[in-house]
């Protein structure tokens, strides 16, 4: 025993369901890297779109689905069931705000029951520390609370929603009471980077053990609000400053996981770790996604866990899943890339947001020709003065007016 | 739970896995896994079968007894290598301390 030993301990395969180390997709590899698609680890289940927040870069598609579109607590449960059986292994609960569901602890109950970590991911703000003991007690094994900044007065600003940083700091206090694993979510942009140094400090001084430290992705709501949110090319190469300082400075304290903006890469991003590879989540409506953007793109079909196939069926078969795997489909310059296999030719739901076609080169890419005006167009805005926010809701979008910024 | 990480392990300690890391045998792709807050680690053959003793009651120098046994090593080396293993994973965040049971 003892010469392995010595080599033990966790093995050096991390399997991470958005890593770029493909992890046990590797056990189950047929052909080339693109083409490789194992069940997923992980599975993110929007429960609901309802939302209490107005964040402006919401990741919920500009058509949200209406509550009375939702999956039935039944039928969410047969799909944690069938998740389960397939070999899924996470559950990511999110939304919209999960806990805007009022069978939660229900459906969490049952994701432990069928053998599912589950994990919270929640803007905090509906939270009791009763219905979060309630969650803890029916198995829940972690909790992501997303913050808009440090204080106040601009984290309840971008949030739309008064007094939601207090309750964020005090359910967050009360996570770690329960002795649950916390991460801090905090979504960054030109409005609050200037408070990154001290969003660190705030997820230390709540004991989190995760940061994630998550450039605005711009499709969607962020979309609309790219003027307000493009950060600078100057505020960009700070942040990713403090970010490697605060890593070595808080190794076993603090993981700091870091989302550069791809506006600014040369590279696109292995968005999703390719399109159908990876991952799949589920919509408040019942539809099968490669992401949770994936509904922006217009003129695929997605199928549904109410449909008569197989979650299973669904992501191996479905025309949706199929369109974008493997590099058949790739145009120039992705089909003769050198990193075709490596980002995927970076995000569809990005391409298709700014060329109007999603099987076009992710215009995040150097090689893109449309890359440069984009780039441009990025840096103009950045520099500009349009700090207004459109408020993300279910009438398509509220502008922000002086002294009325919904908080 | 602050105290909990930066743990050292000794012959003394009682690890056990924290309750955000499961370790569970994946039925689909037939290995033993992690769950973590985000992340899904494959532990070798080894690491689990060192994991599978953590459970809080057993100290450290008995699961080196057990093993050492099983192996029929020489316990010294066994030591070092489960102590280096186990301070590994708790590093890690892969393992905590049993509570001391105060009342």
């Amino acid at each position: 025993m003892s010469p392995t030993l010595t080599d033990a301990g966790i093995a050096a395969t991390e399997l991470k369901p958005s890593d770029p180390k493909d992890g046990i997709a590797a056990l189950e590899r047929r052909g080339s890297t693109a083409e490789t698609f194992g069940i997923p680890l992980a599975v993110l289940a929007e429960l609901t779109h309802r939302c209490p927040l107005q964040c402006p870069y919401c990741s919920n598609p500009v058509e949200l689905d209406r509550g009375g579109t939702e999956l039935t607590t039944a039928e969410w449960k047969k799909v944690l069931s069938e998740l389960a059986e397939i070999g899924v292994l996470q559950i990511h609960f999110s939304g919209g705000e999960p806990t805007a569901r009022k069978d939660l602890v229900e459906l969490v109950q049952h994701a432990s029951d069928v053998g599912l970590y589950s994990n919270l991911i929640t803007s905090a703000v509906l939270l009791t520390r009763e219905k979060l003991a309630a969650l803890a007690d029916a198995g829940l094994c972690h909790v992501q609370i997303s913050f808009q900044g440090n204080e106040p007065i601009v984290a309840n600003r971008v949030a739309g929603l008064k007094n939601a940083h207090q309750k964020k700091l005090e359910v967050a206090k009360w996570t770690r009471e329960l002795d649950l694993p916390l991460t801090v979510n905090a979504v960054m942009h030109r409005q609050n980077l200037f408070q990154l140094q001290d969003i660190i400090q705030m997820a230390v001084d709540l004991d989190a053990d995760r940061l994630e430290v998550a450039n605005v992705q711009y499709y969607g709501w962020a979309l609309k609000n790219r003027a307000a949110l493009m950060p600078t090319l100057e505020q960009i190469e700070e942040t990713s400053r403090i970010v490697e300082e605060a890593e070595v400075r808080l190794k076993g304290v603090l993981a700091i996981d870091y989302v550069v903006p791809d506006y600014y890469a040369l590279r696109p991003k292995k968005c999703m770790g390719g399109w159908g590879r990876q991952f799949f989540n589920i919509s408040p409506a019942g539809k099968v996604l490669p992401c949770h953007a994936a509904e922006s793109i217009t003129g695929l079909e997605f199928e549904s866990v109410r449909s008569n196939h197989s979650i299973a069926w669904i992501w191996q078969n479905s025309e949706a899943f199929n369109r974008y795997r493997g590099t058949g489909w790739m145009p120039e310059p992705c089909q003769s890339c050198e990193f075709k296999e490596i980002d995927f030719g970076g995000c569809r739901c990005q391409a298709f947001a700014l060329t109007g076609d999603a099987g076009n080169t992710d215009p995040a890419c150097t090689l893109s020709p449309l890359h440069e005006k984009i780039f441009k167009l990025a840096e103009t805005e950045a520099a500009g003065d349009q700090n207004r926010f459109i408020y993300r809701n279910f009438a398509g979008g509220t502008p922000e007016t002086d002294g009325d910024h919904g908080a | 739970m602050a105290g909990s990480r930066n743990i050292s392990v000794s012959e003394d300690s009682r690890p056990v896995l924290p309750r955000h890391a499961k370790l569970k045998f994946d039925e689909t792709r037939q290995v033993w896994v992690i769950l973590a807050p985000e992340r899904v680690l494959a532990p070798d053959e080894i690491a689990v079968e060192v994991l599978q003793l953590c459970d809080g009651v057993r100290s450290v120098a008995d699961m080196i007894d057990v093993l050492a046994e099983k192996y029929a090593a020489e316990r010294g080396a066994i030591a070092t290598d489960v102590i280096a293993m186990l301070q590994d994973l708790a590093d890690k965040g892969f393992l905590t301390q049993a509570r001391e049971k105060t009342s």
